[in-house]
């Protein structure tokens, strides 16, 4: 398809472009107003400023003009179906943003005195009992900042408690369909990861793991249901091998949407499990954050986890900041002041206004809508393992074999479509993976106008016409970029040219 | 439930597609034992008036900052946050979309994190920055990781004048990853000199400008003094907006800055989120954990923005990682970024000038009342009063005055002894004279 | 007359006068794609065969490069540091890693030589 011509503007239609903050704008422009400040004496130790920092200055029109047309070029889950694996992009709910943003929550200061923050201190009180109910997991450590700080945090709990025992161990197992945040956790708490394969089921491996389990393991870290949708049957079996020889169960919470309020880890043996609030309970992603990742716990683990935890106290509530004034033995602080209040909030939100029903039937959902794709596109697309998967399904490239069309072709053809694509090459385990979780916000007619634009797509690869993906997508606001380009030569900043020093 | 739209006919025509009965049939895997088939013992689906009513409740039993005198900083600092602001980064094409990995259909989040980079290397004065991490204190502990990792040494030096929370995050790391990491006691009489302790074993000194205690501090000798040694200097900033009026840490020499940007475009909630920064020279670039974005052209040849130098996370090198960081901080940095480009160089200038007028004006107030006494010869917008007794009986009378007096440094240093009569006041341009002349009042009647 | 001999991890080593010339082979540079940065042994390193040579980074990858046999560095190519390309446009010329002065050039009949790794290109297919 040719570009169309070039405007005079160069804009086109609803598609604006938009320089940077530092190609417009003057130093004298302001874009709020402030009083004059009085001259006051010098108690700066004669380190006031000397120069300009280079800061741009726009007026509050010309502030919002350009922040909207930026966000003019973002896909969105408020946009349409955002089918990515393993990130669970529901609705982001409204009475989120209007509870979190009341005064009396939104605008508290974290060391306000404990009499002060009573609310506050009750609200993350009952976000752990929710958590912990849902779990069946006694204990929870609400500090993390996402999940990847949550699966530190668990680890780092582990390795203290075994080193409480006197015996830190030497590894961790993790399988090799595991998120990389899984290695790279084990790997920050001073652990040597093995790679556990995958079975041709698509699960673990269990009698490699069971040959790799000895007593220098100091973890096995299993997501479940796994990153290829699919619930590991022998979870169960796996628990019990790895504290046959004491070692503990770390369970990757990321794909706990499938099973959230029917299924409860601590009932599949699970000892430490992060949540992800910005997935599962619906807190918004923020285009990259911010995340919330509260860590649940057994009563081996609660011992050790980290400053600092709300305590009930009578009618009231403390804070216990410091291991010193902890009973347990916490192995310190992973975050500066409380964990995510703000995520708390909507999460909590979103807890209530579902209810233990609406979760029970949203977990039904999501699962249901995962398999209706699944089913809907096995004859078009090729799925490496039979059904049922749960909350996302898995496909390789083995259907575009002898197309010309690659996975990440065919995912750049998805955008021209209207949709974001779904994960591409991930897990690793299979080839040219593409893993799409619908979760349960979709509607009906959503669902079936994605799979008819998949299955046209495949049918379209497999009629020959490569041409078509190959140097997809055309509509969207920018085409492919230039990703070598930026990682040889990076630039990673706006600078002043010549010409506007010579300007200045 | 207003949130999940299939009907029950959709579910019966999708199970038919399916070729199963019931959904119980698609979580067959699940052991039999652990399949509930009733909802867990927790309360049912409630509407949003009823939600309202309870969060409404929840926050009448806390005293909100806006709506009384409030002196609160150590760390997290409240500033005005323009209205446009709050509006711009709840756009759902902000809000609600995900890390921009396929960057054609996620330019607006690209373009605001390469420009958020360029103001951040800019009020640091440092050459890079990143696109944010979690917050200031796991920035501080980034760092730190950060520099070992540069210099291949295994040796810490920590100012006692670091925020505590920003020491112990990074004691934390530094126990997992078996780094040496020494802190000085914190000193209110005389400065503290790391340099004569800096030698070849060294991978950095960190400090915090301003300090702990809101003191300001010019470390060019002390980044000479680690550079001669191969060391690197890491300087943490928990206030932002001190760079408006500050020499900043580039200017003295850092080679690594660690910040906490909440100052900027978001509010306090109780302490989380907020978005931490990070920013070095060009040539540790690669050591530097977190999302980068970086500029490029599309097929067409237009500008277009991209995450880049990937290959050090996680999703790539697994566990030879830089770090197991998998997200930044994205909405709290849009609201970081929007604000700063609100203020613009004469605003954020001005801004600052406010603030440590206002801190001046408190402390000259303060000077009247007997028994309290300023002990900063330096500070921005934050200083430390010594008081006749402990600090937090008297804060604990000033809230049940209505006045959010500042936090008792007890709270932070436990085990401090000198810390137990000492009082960390904070004067942004959210405090005004009456606010500063009831805070004095309370205080004469308290004391 | 130099020698050449290839590993399973696609590393090629060309020896002459008990110096090791190491690269990678026009199949990895594929598989990498695009390069786009390389890390390089400090001079003077003592690299034992199997172990960390080098890193090389494309967009999407990073693969380490493994000594094929143990040696010194003597040289390493520094024309790498502006022009990572090199490594995908001349892969076994002018896209070469580190010079190593070998310490037990026994170690080579381990390895693979040119018919040999012709064959495991096969199998891959």
């Amino acid at each position: 398809m040719a570009v169309a011509a070039e405007t005079i503007s160069g804009h086109r239609g609803l598609i604006l472009e938009e320089p940077l903050l530092f190609e417009q704008g003057s130093p004298e422009k302001c874009g709020v107003d402030l009083p004059p400040a009085p001259p006051t004496g010098d108690h700066l130790a004669g380190l006031r400023r000397r120069g300009a920092i280079g800061l741009p200055g726009l007026s509050e029109p010309e502030v919002v003009r350009h922040y909207l047309r930026l966000s003019q070029k973002n896909y969105s889950i408020d946009s349409g179906l955002f089918p990515l694996g393993s990130c669970t992009m529901k609705h982001n709910p409204r009475l989120n943003e209007v509870v979190a943003r009341l005064p009396g929550l939104g605008d508290l200061h974290p060391l306000q005195p404990v009499a002060t923050v009573q609310g506050a201190l009750s609200l993350m009180h009952t976000l752990a009992h929710w958590l912990q109910t849902l779990t069946g997991l006694p204990a929870v450590a609400l500090s993390p900042a996402a999940g990847a700080h949550g699966e530190l945090v668990g680890m780092m709990a582990i390795r203290a408690a075994l080193e409480d025992r006197g015996d830190p161990r030497r590894r961790v197992l993790v399988p090799e369909s595991a998120h990389g945040t899984n290695p790279a956790s084990a790997a920050a708490c001073g652990y040597a990861v093995d790679a556990i394969p995958a079975d041709a089921r698509g699960r673990v491996d269990v009698e490699r793991l069971r040959a790799a389990l000895a007593p220098d393991v100091a973890a096995v870290m299993v997501t479940n249901p796994n990153t290829c949708g699919l619930f590991e049957t022998d979870v169960q079996e796996i628990a019990e091998a790895a504290h046959a020889v004491g070692a503990f169960f770390y369970c990757d919470g990321a794909n706990f949407n499938a099973i959230v309020g029917r299924v409860r880890p601590g009932d599949l043996g699970v000892d430490c499990m992060h949540i992800n609030l910005h997935k599962t309970f619906s807190t918004p992603h923020g285009g990259g954050g911010p995340g919330s990742g509260p860590v649940v716990m057994s009563a081996a683990l609660a011992p050790f986890a980290p400053v600092p935890f709300v305590v009930k106290d009578g009618d009231g509530f403390r804070l216990v900041e410091h291991t010193m004034h902890a009973a347990g033995k916490p192995f310190g602080r992973a975050k500066g002041f409380h964990g995510q209040f703000g995520m708390f909030v909507r999460a909590l939100a979103y807890m209530m206004s579902m209810g233990a029903d609406g979760l029970y039937q949203a977990s039904a959902d999501a699962v249901l809508a995962a398999n209706y794709i699944l089913a809907s596109l096995e004859g078009s697309l090729s799925a490496p393992f039979p059904g049922p998967c749960m909350h996302e399904a898995l496909f390789d490239d083995r259907f575009l074999r002898d197309t010309g069309v690659t996975t990440l072709d065919f995912a750049k053809a998805l955008i021209d479509e209207g949709f974001h694509p779904m994960t591409v090459y991930f897990p690793l385990v299979v080839h040219g993976a593409m893993l799409v979780e619908p979760t349960e916000t979709e509607s009906k007619a959503s669902l079936d106008q994605f799979i008819a634009t998949m299955k046209g797509l495949a049918a379209r690869a497999s009629a020959g016409d490569a041409a078509h993906f190959r140097d997809a997508p055309h509509r969207a606001p920018r085409r492919r970029l230039d990703e070598t380009r930026a990682a040889r030569k990076p630039v990673l900043r706006w600078r002043p040219t010549d010409v506007d020093r010579a300007a200045e | 439930m207003r949130y999940l739209p299939l009907t029950e006919a959709d579910r019966e025509a999708m199970l038919a597609v399916i070729g199963a009965d019931s959904v119980d049939e698609l979580f067959r895997d699940v052991p039999d034992s652990a399949r509930r088939t009733t909802p867990v013992d927790l309360p049912m689906h409630q509407d949003e008036a009823s939600v309202e009513r309870t969060f409404r409740a929840l926050a009448a039993r806390n005293l909100s900052p806006a709506s009384c005198p409030s002196f609160l900083g150590a760390g997290i600092y409240r500033h005005h946050v323009p209205a446009a602001v709050d509006h711009l980064i709840q756009r759902g094409e902000f809000m609600t979309a995900y890390t921009p990995y396929q960057p054609e259909i996620a330019q607006g989040t690209l373009q605001y994190l390469f420009e958020f980079q360029t103001q951040v290397a800019l009020i640091t004065g440092m050459e890079v920055a990143n696109a944010s991490l979690y917050d200031g204190a796991t920035a501080c502990a980034e760092a730190v990781a950060m520099a070992c990792r540069a210099t291949r040494r295994r040796r810490i030096l920590v100012s006692g004048g670091l925020h505590p929370h920003y020491r112990a995050v990074a004691e934390t790391y530094c126990r997992f990853l078996s780094l040496d990491l020494t802190t000085l006691p914190p000193c209110w009489s005389g400065d503290e000199e790391p340099s004569p302790r800096v030698d070849a074993d060294t991978a950095c000194v960190v400090v915090q400008n301003p300090d702990l205690f809101g003191r300001v501090h010019d470390y060019s000798g002390l980044a000479r003094a680690c550079h001669a040694q191969g060391a690197l200097l890491v300087v943490a900033v928990a206030e932002v907006v001190s760079l408006g009026m500050l020499a900043p840490p580039g200017a003295m020499g850092a080679d690594i800055v660690a910040g906490e940007g909440q100052s900027l475009g978001n509010a306090a909630s109780f302490g989380g989120p907020t978005v931490g920064l990070m920013a070095t020279r060009d040539r540790f670039v690669r050591q530097m954990p977190g999302r980068l974005v970086g500029e490029t052209v599309d097929l067409d040849g237009r500008r277009g923005f991209v995450l880049t130098l990937s290959t050090r996370e996680q999703h790539i090198r697994r566990e030879k990682a830089t770090s197991n960081i998998c997200t930044n901080s994205g909405l709290c940095a849009l609201a970081f970024t929007i604000h700063l480009a609100l203020l613009g160089e004469a605003g954020f200038t001005r801004l600052a000038e406010v603030n440590h007028a206002r801190a001046c004006q408190l402390a000259e107030a303060l000077a009247t009342v007997p028994d309290v006494n300023v002990l900063n010869r330096t500070f921005f917008n934050e200083i430390t009063v010594r008081l006749p007794r402990d600090a937090g009986s008297v804060v604990d009378a000033l809230a049940a005055r209505g006045i959010l007096g500042g936090v008792p440094l007890s709270r932070l240093l436990p085990a401090w002894r000198e810390a137990q009569p000492l009082l960390l006041l904070a004067a942004t341009e959210t405090v005004n004279d009456q606010d500063i002349d009831a805070l004095v009042a309370a205080l004469r009647e308290v004391l | 007359m130099a020698v050449v001999r290839f590993t399973p991890e696609h590393e090629w080593i060309r020896v002459e006068d008990g110096v090791g010339t190491v690269g990678i082979t026009d199949y990895a540079q594929q598989q990498l794609g695009d390069v786009v940065f390389v890390e390089l042994p400090a001079l003077a390193t003592v690299v034992a065969k199997g172990a960390q040579a080098a890193v090389v980074e494309s967009v999407k990858a990073a693969s380490e490069v493994y000594a094929p046999a143990s040696g010194e560095v003597i040289a390493v190519n520094d024309a790498l540091v502006d022009e990572p390309g090199r490594v995908n446009a001349e892969p076994t010329e002018g896209g070469w890693f580190v010079r190593l002065r070998l310490s037990d050039e026994g170690e080579l009949a381990g390895l693979m030589d040119e018919a040999a790794y012709a064959a495991l290109l096969e199998s891959l297919a």
